[in-house]
């Protein structure tokens, strides 16, 4: 989907350094891993590491080295280190019931991926998609810190129910998700109708088997969205009913697309209500 | 004879199947494509495109493949094919595209009369049209609180296929109150506009 090496590295590093502002912690220094093709001009190799250098400035981190190799395609990402206060680290599994789930990104880049690869995808889509994906969840984290959360996880290849499922394992608890509710990128839900669906929203879907609760109502389309692997998607977080507005509006006001988007209930006979 | 068109998309990895299947479509007015296909990805990915594109798909396992058989020219109704599709043999299909909830410039109480007596007139045609195209404000004319909710409904009885620009819905926030037909985006728009069909513009 992204031609373009420079921001090829861009998306790459808000993927690696995504980790550490899940936990509630700052990237310190970070190490490249690269893979590259001897038969690309070096140049497109210099424009990838531009990317990552830049976003892992933006993070205020710094590229203090790391290794390459000679493969068949092009691959890049980054070991991140962080520091975090023992007393502050955000684990997956705080999640209480009764907390609302904040979602702080738009899901659909496995979806709008695809249908880039069709050719399928309209401009504004790639977009608002390349975007959201070379977007550091690093103000998300800033605001999160000044609220007392339970719990938070970063949504990416598992797509928003799989890591939901994950907090909901780890916190021995249930989840309401609220599919109406949650943010989408343009044009994700046209071209899931498409049938551009990646082959990873089915392996996803098959994998929760038998968790996650799909009534009638909500569309195969929507389905496929919540199902869909994201590159570097959202921070997931779970707070407590009574300050969520007040995170969600700071949210909101520093310009981050976060939403409310299900809440956590008690331990149910299944993983995952879509309500 | 309807022509059928055979398509092996065997080895081809997302999104390709979905993307030879709706190349041969486009291809044609009416006819059979059969894909065939090798894996669940692109069985579930074939068969969403046909679906939302409104043709009927009828999926068969073949050994460790699928055989998806798609029949462009006679809609769904009711998950069932309808035999008196829109589109028979010898006839070029027409297409109303519909970019205004009312008829013509001028009075909008005399538009929205004009209108409703069009989609009257409409359900008169033998065979039905193949489809009717909302767009902008024309949407309007398929949600909630429209005086053409009724035609078109029987319209959509008929086979043929009402389609509301999914971006016109949501400039509007009317997507909820969407009451007939279903939600269709540009690109499939398009793909009725440069078919075959004899297209009508109603603005």
């Amino acid at each position: 989907m992204v031609d373009d090496p420079y921001l090829f590295g861009q998306i790459a590093a808000a993927n690696s350094l995504s980790d550490i502002y899940a936990m509630g912690g700052r990237p310190l220094l970070a190490l490249n891993i690269v893979c590259f093709p001897n038969c690309l001009p070096t140049e497109v190799l210099g424009e990838i590491l531009r990317g990552g250098a830049d976003k892992t400035t933006e993070a205020g981190a710094i590229i203090a080295g790391g290794h390459s190799i000679q493969d068949n395609e092009p691959k890049y990402g980054l070991a991140v280190t962080g520091l975090v206060d023992p007393q502050k680290v955000k684990s997956n599994a705080g999640a209480l019931p009764g907390d609302i789930l904040v979602l702080t990104k738009p899901l659909g880049t496995g979806i709008i991926n695809t249908a880039a690869k069709g050719e399928l995808a309209s401009e504004e889509s790639i977009k608002a998609a390349v975007e959201n994906m070379a977007a550091l969840n690093n103000r998300a984290a800033e605001v999160m810190a000044g609220f007392n959360i339970n719990a938070c996880t970063d949504i990416t290849g598992f797509g928003l129910l799989g890591h939901a499922a994950e907090m909901a394992r780890a916190a021995q608890v249930s989840l309401e998700i609220w599919p109406g509710s949650v943010p989408l990128l343009p044009g994700a839900m046209d071209m899931a109708a498409m049938g551009m669906i990646p082959a990873g929203a089915y392996s996803n879907r098959d994998f929760l088997a038998g968790q996650v609760r799909l009534p009638e109502k909500v569309s195969p389309e929507m389905a496929a969205i919540l199902y869909d692997p994201q590159t570097s998607g959202g921070l997931l977080i779970s707070v407590p009913e009574k300050t969520h507005e007040a995170m969600l509006k700071e949210m909101k006001s520093r310009g981050i697309p976060a939403a409310a988007v299900g809440r956590v209930m008690k331990k149910g006979e299944i993983l995952i209500e879509l309500a | 004879m309807s022509p059928k068109t055979n398509i092996d998309c065997r080895g081809l990895s997302c999104p390709q199947p979905v993307l030879q299947v709706k190349k041969a479509l486009d291809s044609i007015t009416v006819g059979t494509i059969t894909a065939i296909v090798d894996n669940d990805t692109a069985r579930e990915n074939v068969s969403t495109f046909a679906r939302n594109a409104g043709y009927s798909a009828e999926v068969e396992k073949e050994g460790s493949n699928f055989k998806i058989t798609i029949v462009k020219g006679s809609p769904v109704s009711g998950g069932e094919t309808s035999s008196i599709g829109p589109a028979r043999e010898g006839e070029i299909p027409i297409v109303y595209l519909i970019t205004s909830n009312i008829l013509g410039q001028g009075s909008p109480d005399l538009g929205q009369v004009l209108m409703k007596s069009l989609m009257v007139t409409l359900n008169e045609m033998t065979p039905p049209p193949l489809a009717l195209l909302f767009l902008n404000t024309g949407v309007m004319s398929a949600c909630e609180g429209s005086p053409v909710l009724e035609q078109l409904q029987s319209l959509s009885s008929k086979g043929t296929a009402v389609i509301s620009c999914g971006t016109c819905l949501d400039y509007y926030k009317i997507k909820e109150k969407l009451l007939v037909g279903r939600v269709g985006n540009m690109m499939e728009i398009n793909g009725y506009l440069t078919g075959d069909a004899r297209v009508i513009t109603v603005a």
